[in-house]
């Protein structure tokens, strides 16, 4: 039950976060956009766990489990970022340019 | 009246999702994506994954975000200037999302009956209920040991391991961040 | 008199003891004759470039390859004539190693030894020997001495390659040989501008005519499908249609090759600047040898010239007309080499003339007397010069000392020298009973006679009896002004003037006996007192069977008037040839003659005449001009420069440099077009797992 329209929901919010990725400037809304994206997945899980079982929600679990690391990992990375140029701007950290 | 009850949360989520794409202002993001959330968490509540939904507020909602909004504080980050892309980049992204979208909405169209028929791969009819589990949904297994222990049973028997690296992974997030955060090592 | 030519025929083996030295010994012998040049070369080479001081050894061994290789080729001759006397149609076929099989066609490095090679190859190791005695004087205080002779031996082995060939390629090889060591030895002296351009102007004007053989050759391969002689000419009567397009566009263009080695009208403007080379080369190559190729390729093909007589009619006519052209040039000529050489054009013409009427034998036997008195006429100049040189070198004075308006009474100085000059200016002339009279007339009479089948023949036989006029003239000319009258040289000069030494006036010597005593190579039936008859002509007329017979069917064939009329036409030449000798000789002493230095400018007519009708420059303005600005302009700017560096080098770097920056853009360094790309990538799988 309720399937179709959670995956439903789950894809428009996922089109939504690569879209923020996409067309945002700034690291850090960049990085809750892919937030956005993990949960959208995570709803998907959740639906399906309906049909398949308990594991989808375990996984759940460690998606959410991850996330928090990748978090905490991410940010510290702009802030390192941050003190170094002064800016989040994407469009002014591209020192990997070849 | 679940269904009502779901498409309202739906519709705020979406909502949320796309006010925070938008929003100029980083921190206004960051408390549409918590709205996001919660209403995730409400979603949760109706297809019977409670235990998900309570964690999803205290470790996503509680912790994560309010990560975020210590970094954007901690950055001091003000508006930004208005410009998204330029024009030719901004066509490219909105024809990928377009195609994006064609691409992952047909998912829209499942039900478990056509799950069950793409799942043993036959073309008549097949009968869900005896394709999938029998212990199927999360309701029939909260009547036995309540929710929580729903999730513990595989957590801890099939799953040991993934949990435990799990908390290897935390640790190594831990120093990880540390590390990086400090203004001299 | 019986000459000693009967002697010879004495002296021939007999049939047994020659069947069994045929092709082993002809195998060596062949390779004898050709080999002892080339050694000479290589070791001549060799010294020019680490021993250059070593001139005894290279007189020895660039004079000894030529003798020996002479003395080959007269043992064989006491052979081979009675092998032939067997078997007239067969001539044995030397061949050395394979040399093109493809395909269908095969090509071996081999040589025939046939009669009419013979004649050449005596020629040109007989005459050959004498000019390289006569080098080791002439050129002895030349720096490149070894070099000189390395050039001469090569000459020599390219020649005997291109005479005693086996097919059209090999025949080609020694074609294009004796054109480079035309061109080395005109450029002897390199080091003066005017020396190099000449070689090159030799060997590019004679690539023209190569062209014409090239396609004389793909003509003949396509027709017979194999180049060799002995597969070709058998066969000649039935693949091509006598008179027909194919047999006359081959004809035509072999003649156009010979045009270019020859010299004649159009191509010969190359002859007079290859004066520029030393004497003895004008003497060997331009006069007795590589010029008369040409001759001998006719000869050589007559069969296919008989098969297509509009050929017939052009090579004899480009004959006739270039003998008379080339005389009239010679008039007004005052560079002693430079009248020589057009004098060497008209013979040529002759020659064709001979040929082209059907009288093989004629025009051979022109060549070979033509060989002796030219050679004899140019090593006597270069005595001349030789002298003019040393008196000149001795005061220093920078006169010209070529220019015969320099020269003058050198009788009394160089009697030997003079007089033997005088009996070559006779045989040129024509005068019985020297060398010359026999084998002009019998071209004169052959043409007359073929002019009662075809009327254009009496004009071409105008036309050599008038440049035998001029001939005379123009020879007694250069008689009178460099040996008779008042002397123009100079007071100092004078004092150090004297006769060459015996190693040029030795050969000179042997030259002027034969000068004489050549006719009796092919007496006329009616000189049968004097000796044995149609010597040469028996002898050459198993080579010349089948285009006599072509010649007949087609009603063409070439006939020596007889009685009255053959009389009439002697009493004719011998006249014009003593007029014009009277004439020249007394005209050019009476009016005094001024020294170069001080002479006015040729005026009108002789103006013309001097500037050689200004055909130089108008082949410059014409041809050379718009190839130069053509080949700068379009080969080199456009095409060169633009197309190929352009397009093609700097383009394909470009193109690279191109799809680099293009493959540059993608690390922008931008997260954005990383996660761009990422998309697209996700989107292409996606895709390809729904589309399943």
């Amino acid at each position: 039950m309720l399937l179709g329209p959670s995956l439903l929901v789950s894809a428009i919010l996922f089109v939504i976060g690569v879209a923020g990725v996409l067309l945002r400037r700034n690291a850090i809304v960049i990085y809750m956009c892919v937030e956005l994206m993990l949960n959208a997945v995570n709803l998907s899980f959740v639906a399906l766990s309906q049909v398949h079982g308990l594991s989808g929600q375990v996984f759940v679990f460690f998606v959410m489990t991850v996330a928090a690391a990748e978090a905490a990992v991410g940010l510290a990375i702009i802030l390192a970022i941050f003190r170094h140029h002064k800016s989040v701007d994407l469009r002014n950290i591209n020192l990997l340019r070849g | 009246m679940t269904e009502q009850v779901f498409w309202f949360f739906a519709a705020v989520a979406v909502a949320s999702a796309v006010l925070m794409v938008f929003m100029r202002n980083p921190i206004a993001s960051a408390f549409w994506l918590i709205g996001t959330m919660l209403s995730l968490a409400a979603i949760y509540f109706i297809l019977q994954a409670q235990f998900i939904g309570v964690i999803q507020v205290l470790v996503y909602a509680g912790a994560v975000m309010v990560l975020f909004l210590f970094v954007i504080m901690l950055l001091n980050l003000g508006r930004e200037s208005p410009d998204l892309r330029r024009l030719p980049g901004l066509l490219g992204a909105v024809l990928l999302i377009g195609v994006l979208a064609s691409q992952v909405g047909p998912l829209a169209g499942y039900s478990r009956e056509r799950l069950a028929l793409e799942y043993t791969r036959s073309t008549s009819l097949a009968n869900p209920d005896v394709v999938f589990d029998s212990t199927l949904g999360a309701a029939q297994a909260t009547r036995e040991r309540g929710v929580p222990g729903d999730i513990a049973k595989p957590l801890f028997e099939q799953y040991l391991v993934p949990f435990e690296l799990t908390s290897m992974l935390l640790l190594s997030a831990i120093v990880g961040a540390v590390v990086l955060a400090k203004r001299r090592i | 008199m019986h000459l000693p030519l009967d002697v010879l025929a004495l002296a021939l083996p007999s049939q047994a003891e020659v069947t069994a030295a045929a092709p082993e010994g002809l195998k060596l012998s062949v390779a004898l004759i050709i080999g002892l040049p080339l050694l000479g070369f290589l070791l001549n080479g060799a010294l020019s470039l680490w021993r250059p001081a070593a001139k005894t050894a290279v007189s020895l061994i660039g004079s000894g390859v030529l003798l020996a290789a002479f003395a080959v080729a007269v043992l064989r001759f006491r052979d081979l004539s009675v092998l032939w006397g067997a078997s007239p149609e067969t001539a044995p076929v030397v061949s050395l190693w394979s040399w093109l099989p493809v395909g269908d066609l095969k090509v071996d490095f081999a040589f025939q030894v046939d009669q009419l090679s013979m004649v050449m190859l005596l020629v040109v190791t007989g005459v050959g020997s004498l000019i390289h005695l006569f080098s080791v004087g002439y050129m002895r205080d030349d720096d490149g001495y070894a070099r000189y002779f390395s050039y001469l031996n090569l000459f020599v082995a390219f020649m005997l390659v291109l005479v005693l060939g086996s097919s059209f390629p090999m025949m080609f090889i020694g074609w294009e040989g004796v054109g480079l060591c035309s061109y080395l030895l005109i450029g002897f002296w390199f080091t003066e501008k005017a020396n190099a351009d000449a070689g090159k102007k030799a060997f590019i004007v004679n690539r023209i005519g190569d062209f014409g053989f090239l396609i004389a050759m793909f003509l003949i391969w396509g027709a017979f499908g194999s180049l060799n002689f002995h597969e070709v000419f058998p066969r000649a009567a039935e693949v091509l249609p006598a008179g027909g397009p194919l047999v006359t566009a081959i004809t035509l263009f072999l003649f156009l090759g010979c045009t270019g080695k020859s010299a004649q009208i159009p191509l010969y403007t190359w002859l007079p600047d290859a004066m520029a080379g030393p004497t003895p080369v004008s003497a060997l190559i331009h006069a007795a040898t590589m010029v008369t190729a040409g001759v001998y390729l006719v000869a050589r093909a007559n069969l296919l010239f008989a098969l297509a007589p509009v050929s017939q009619t052009v090579v004899a006519g480009v004959g006739a007309l270039t003998a008379l052209f080339a005389a009239t040039i010679g008039l007004r000529q005052y560079d002693i080499k430079k009248v020589l050489a057009y004098s060497t054009v008209s013979q040529l013409g002759y020659m064709f003339l001979g040929v082209g009427t059907g009288a093989i034998t004629a025009g051979i036997f022109h060549l070979v007397t033509h060989a002796f008195f030219k050679a004899l006429l140019f090593l006597g100049s270069g005595s001349v010069i030789y002298a003019m040189h040393h008196a000149y070198h001795a005061t220093h004075s920078h006169e010209d000392a070529q220019d015969m308006r320099n020269m003058g009474g050198l009788f009394r100085y160089m009697p030997v020298t003079a007089v033997l000059m005088i009996l070559a200016t006779l045989a040129i002339a024509g005068i019985p009973p020297f060398a010359g009279f026999f084998s002009k007339d019998e071209i004169l009479a052959f043409a007359f006679g073929r002019g009662e089948h075809q009327p254009i023949f009496r004009l071409f036989w105008a036309m050599g009896a008038t440049a035998a006029l001029l001939t005379a003239f123009y020879m007694a000319r250069l008689i009178a002004m460099t040996f008779f009258g008042p002397n123009r040289t100079g007071e100092e000069e004078q004092k150090h003037l004297h006769e060459a030494p015996l190693t040029m006036t030795g050969p000179l010597l042997l030259l002027g006996i034969l000068s004489v005593a050549g006719g009796w190579l092919n007496l006329p039936e009616f000189a049968q007192s004097l000796g044995k008859p149609e010597l040469l002509h028996h002898w050459l007329e198993p080579v010349l069977t089948a285009g006599v017979r072509a010649s007949e069917s087609l009603g063409t064939l070439a006939s020596l008037p007889q009685g009255r009329t053959e009389e009439t036409l002697i009493g004719v030449a011998v006249a014009l040839a003593v007029i014009g000798l009277v004439f020249g000789f007394v005209v050019t002493l009476r009016a005094p003659t001024v020294r170069a230095h001080d002479a006015p400018a040729e005026v009108g007519f002789w103006k013309v005449l001097y500037h050689k009708y200004y055909v130089d420059e108008l082949y410059d303005w014409a041809i050379v001009q718009p190839l130069v600005a053509f080949s700068r302009v379009v080969l080199w700017q456009s095409v060169d420069q633009g197309t190929i560096d352009g397009a093609g080098v700097n383009g394909a770097a470009r193109f690279s440099a191109a799809l680099g920056w293009l493959g540059s853009r993608l690390q922008s360094g931008q997260l954005t077009t990383y996660v761009t790309l990422f998309l697209v990538g996700v989107l292409y799988v996606l895709g390809m797992v729904s589309w399943r």
